[in-house]
Order: C-alpha cells, then structure tokens, then sequence
C-alpha cells in the first residue's frame, strides 16, 4: 500500500506563494472593504499626506518657503520612502495582533495547511500595495507643487529598481521578525512595531542627515539598515542632490548596494530562525489562542 | 434565618458621581496597575519629539521652535487620549460586550463618559508632564512663564473642551463598527497638522487657522506657547484673553453637545440594533 507522506502530498506543492496569495488578498479585503473605494482612497492617502504637510509647513515656516536648498528633497523624498517601513513592519506585527486578538482567527490559521509565514508575509505585501499608492501621491505632489527636483529622464532606473525591491524584502524580513516576536509577547504587543518604527525614524536619516544626530548617536544610523536603502533611493532619484550630505560620501553605489543585499540576506535568515523559534515557544507556552483584550 | 437586609441605592445627583467615580477609578488603576503602557506611551512620543527637533536643528531653526515641539509632543497623549480611549471607546466598549451592560445599568452614560474623561485626563497628565520635562532636559528648553494663573486657566479650559469634544464625538462611534477603528486613526496626523503640533498655527493662512481653531488643542496650544516662551507672543495666532473667551465658548458647547448627541444617539442605536453588533 502506498502511503502519502504529507511532504509528498500534492496539495502541498506551491504552498508558499498560495498561501502568501491568499493572505495577500486577505489583508487588502479587512484594509479596504470597510469603507466605499472612494473613501478608503481618500483614507489611505490623507494621513500620509499630513504627516507629509507637517514637514512642509516646518520647512517652509524657518527657511520661507524656499524649497530649491538641497535639504528640502532629502526630507520630502526620505519621508515619503518611509511609509514603506512604517506600514510594513507597524503591518506584520498588527496582523499578529489582529488575527490573536481581535478577529480571534489565528488557531485557525495555525490549524489550516498552510506555511504561517508566508501568510504573515502576505499580509505585510497588501501593506506594501497600499503604501505604494501614498508614496506614488507623495512624490507627485512634491514634484508638481513644492519644486522637489525629480526628473523622470534623469532618474537611474536601473538603480532606483534593484534598491527598491531589495529594501522591501528588508523591510518584510523585518516585519516577520517584529511578528514572530509578538506571537509571544501580550502586554504591549501593540506597541512594538509602532516603537521600532518611531526609532528608526530617528536614525535612519529618513528626515534629516545623520550628521545631525549627537556624534555619540550617529554611530546607531549606520547600524540601522534603512539608512543604506533611503540613501541608495535617494542617490537613484536626484542623484547630485544627494552628494550634498556627506554622510555616506565615502561609499559608492555599488559598495551601499552591496551593504543593503548582504543585510538583507541577514534579515532574511534572521526572520525565519526567529520565527522558527518563536513559533516553537508560542505553541509550546499555548499563546496562539491568548487573548488579553489588551 | 431571613435575609431582609435593605441594600442601600443611591439615586440622582450621588449616583451619578458614583458612577463618575467608578469609571474613572481603572482608568487611575491602570496605570499603576501595567506600568509598562506607562513607559511606551512616554517612550513613543520623545521619539516623536526628538525627530522633529532634529529636524529644526537641520534647517537651523530658532530655539523657541524646539520648546514648542516639546510642548506640542506633550499634548499629543491629550489627544490621542480623547481620540483613543474617548471617542472611540465605545467602538471597544461595544467589541467587548460592555455597551449593553452601560445602557442596561440604572446610571447615566454622561457620568460613565465623565468618568472615562477625569480618569483619562488625570492619567494622561502624568504622561504629558514627563514627556515635557524628559523633552526639556533632553533638548535644554528654556521656559520663560509669564502668568502662571493664566496658563493653568488655559490647559484647564482646554482640557474641559476637549474632553467635551472627546464625549460628544464618542456618540458618534456608538453606531459605528469597524470602521471606527480606521476613523480615529485617520484623525491623527490630519489633527497634529491642523493645530500646530509641531510648528505655530500662525503660519497658516487666517481663515484655515481659524478653521482648524474648533479643535480645542489649536487655541490651548498656541495660548500656552505664548505663555511659557519668551517671544512667544510675537508666533501667537490671536491674544491670549481672546484665545480664552473662545475655549470657554467651545467648552460650553461641547459639553451641551454631548449631552444632547448623547442622548440622540443612544434612542437611535437602540431603535437600529446597534449597540450589540460587532461586524468585524
């Protein structure tokens, strides 16, 4: 008699990317079906472009409005980029949150067959996708009314793609370590990602230049893989600009690329070993169905 | 043996602070019980603080504009306060089954929101007041008060308006569902644009500071940066005795508000089912 291993069942074939699929619509349905698309449009893009206009309004308010120094681009564009990272890594660990907590829908994810972090991974992507459509607004607003100098022709597509797409899978690996952590925390799970976020905002010199920070900080920014991926997208967009902070002067192109895809290969291994272990105490300690109203 | 002990009921006026009383009480508790929320909750704003005074420093603003961040971080726990664990609470009180019992209890849901706003207001001004001093020791902000009386008048009636709005608004969120989650988020960076958070609201055009000045925080902030910082006055939207006569304006009428909408809104969420329904 042949007996199929569940290794060797076909159901399990692709389950990876089905499963980040499915999760991936999941996440886009409990983030927009709630409104109409017109205000969940308006949702999505008006909180960023706040966050957005506060910058602007400090900016112009000490320098009169005068958006063509160099510092203006660095905040505006480094800003923007941000979204990704607050919405994906603030993204997979709510999930955690939610799904435990809220919807009470975990155990019967973990019960389901299919790979738990693909899942978790799906749903930090329909993050990325609504990220993309704030960013996207961000940037043309800036461009179109506060002269920040982007100029599509001169932009190092080649560049700007590969940083990008290395970046998000940093941030996802990220994201599906914070995750694989707060499946074992309870008090103040909801403050983590928040906490990590606000903490690289301060030192991945996302709004201002590293040089800024105490000297005794600055060291922290270069740890932060972030500072490498904001500073190679800037590098891509407006490139001159750019080489007006010195910061990173000392590193080319390719050396910052080499520093994000050998960080990211970290974050990569980093995120399934964590999530391998804190998966093994979640189950072991019985946190997946823990709710604590929080 | 007969049981026949008569239970004393207290009925108007001393039930009503009883009730205020005890919904305040796990709101002061809470924090003494889970001091942890006590630390993210300072943590998270000096963050917040820290980054936007480097940002002033990187375009090589006035020191004024430091002590305004600082203080414009402070009274962000305010708002979120109100927003969160006003506004939006009985969105959670709903989620966890609680709503009924507050409609079914023989009390007023008025003095259970005024117990929600005291606790709230008296727990978030231990958060505001370290994160102003952690600010102010961080980043050496000098305060130069002027009138002492006049500023403690100010932070008071701004807080009775805006805990007012707190509890007006939070009868708005007894029909709400799921999408009373995403409502108090979206009223976050919108509210710390609109009322100067983090820069004087003078620098907006007349009409829109004017506008953005029915959120209390707006005048409270501005009054009291001109209060606490020398030169403040010359950022100031409107004088200080006007910005007062308008928060005691606003006060009134949140509170009438409130208890009006309240009173509305609970008729209507009965008559409609809403006040067991959790679509999630």
């Amino acid at each position: 008699m042949q007996v199929s291993t569940p290794e060797s069942h076909p159901a399990e074939h692709g389950i990876w990317t089905r499963t980040m699929r499915v999760a991936a619509w999941l996440g886009w349905q409990i983030e927009s079906n709630w409104a109409d698309p017109m205000i969940f449009l308006i949702y999505s893009v008006v909180k960023p472009l706040s966050s957005a206009a506060i910058l602007v309004v400090m900016y112009s308010v000490i320098t009169n409005g005068e958006f063509n120094n160099p510092l203006f681009p660095y905040i505006y564009l480094g800003n923007a980029f941000y979204i990704y990272v607050a919405a994906m890594l603030n993204g997979i660990a709510w999930s955690v949150i939610e799904d435990r907590e809220q919807y009470r829908m975990l155990k019967y994810i973990y019960v389901a067959p299919i790979h738990v972090p693909s899942y978790l991974l799906g749903r930090g992507f329909a993050k990325f996708v609504f990220s993309s459509l704030a960013v996207f607004i961000i940037i043309a607003v800036g461009v179109i009314f506060l002269q920040v100098p982007l100029d599509l022709s001169l932009v190092d597509w080649p560049l700007f793609l590969v940083s990008l797409v290395l970046g998000l899978v940093l941030l996802a690996m990220m994201g599906l370590t914070l995750g694989s952590i707060i499946l074992n925390l309870v008090n103040n799970a909801n403050f983590v990602g928040e906490a990590v976020a606000g903490a690289l905002f301060l030192f991945s010199g996302a709004i201002f230049p590293l040089d800024v920070l105490p000297t005794w900080l600055q060291p922290v920014g270069f740890v932060v893989p972030i500072s490498y991926w904001l500073e190679l997208l800037r590098r891509a967009l407006v490139g001159p600009l750019a080489a007006n902070f010195p910061t990173f002067n000392a590193f080319s192109n390719l050396e910052l690329l080499g520093i994000l895809a050998g960080l990211t290969a970290l974050f990569t291994v980093l995120g399934f070993v964590v999530f391998r272990y804190c998966d093994h105490q979640a189950r072991e300690k019985g946190y997946i169905d823990r709710v604590s109203n929080f | 043996m007969t049981l026949k002990a008569k239970v004393e009921k207290n009925t108007g006026v001393r039930l009503f602070f009883q009730t205020v009383i005890g919904r305040a009480y796990p709101r002061v508790i809470g924090l003494l019980r889970e001091r942890s929320w006590f630390i993210f909750e300072v943590v998270l704003p000096v963050i917040s603080v820290a980054a936007y005074v480097f940002i002033y420093r990187a375009i090589g603003a006035p020191d004024i504009y430091v002590g305004f961040v600082v203080m414009g971080g402070a009274m962000t726990a305010f708002w979120l306060n109100v927003l969160w664990s006003m506004s939006s609470q009985m969105y959670w009180e709903k989620e966890t089954g609680n709503l009924a019992l507050y409609i079914m209890a023989p009390n007023s849901l008025m003095a259970i929101l005024l117990g929600m706003a005291l606790g709230g207001l008296f727990a978030t001004a231990q958060r505001a007041l370290v994160i102003t001093l952690a600010g102010s020791l961080l980043f050496n902000v000098q305060f130069e008060v002027s009138s002492y009386l006049m500023l403690f008048g100010v932070f008071m009636l701004t807080m009775v308006a805006l805990y007012g709005m707190g509890m007006m608004s939070s009868s708005l969120f007894l029909l709400l569902n799921r999408e009373a989650w995403h409502y108090a988020n979206l009223a976050q960076e919108p509210v710390y644009l609109m009322s100067g958070f983090y820069f004087p609201i003078k620098s907006f055009d007349f009409w829109i500071a004017a506008g953005a000045s029915i959120i209390p925080l707006t005048l409270g902030l501005d009054a009291m940066r001109q209060l606490s910082f020398a030169g403040g006055e010359e950022l100031g939207f409107l004088n200080v005795r006007i910005e007062l006569a308008i928060l005691a304006v606003l006060s009134v009428l949140f509170i009438l508000g409130a208890k009006w909408l309240l009173e509305y809104m609970e008729r209507l969420a009965i008559r409609e089912g809403r006040l067991t329904d959790a679509r999630r």
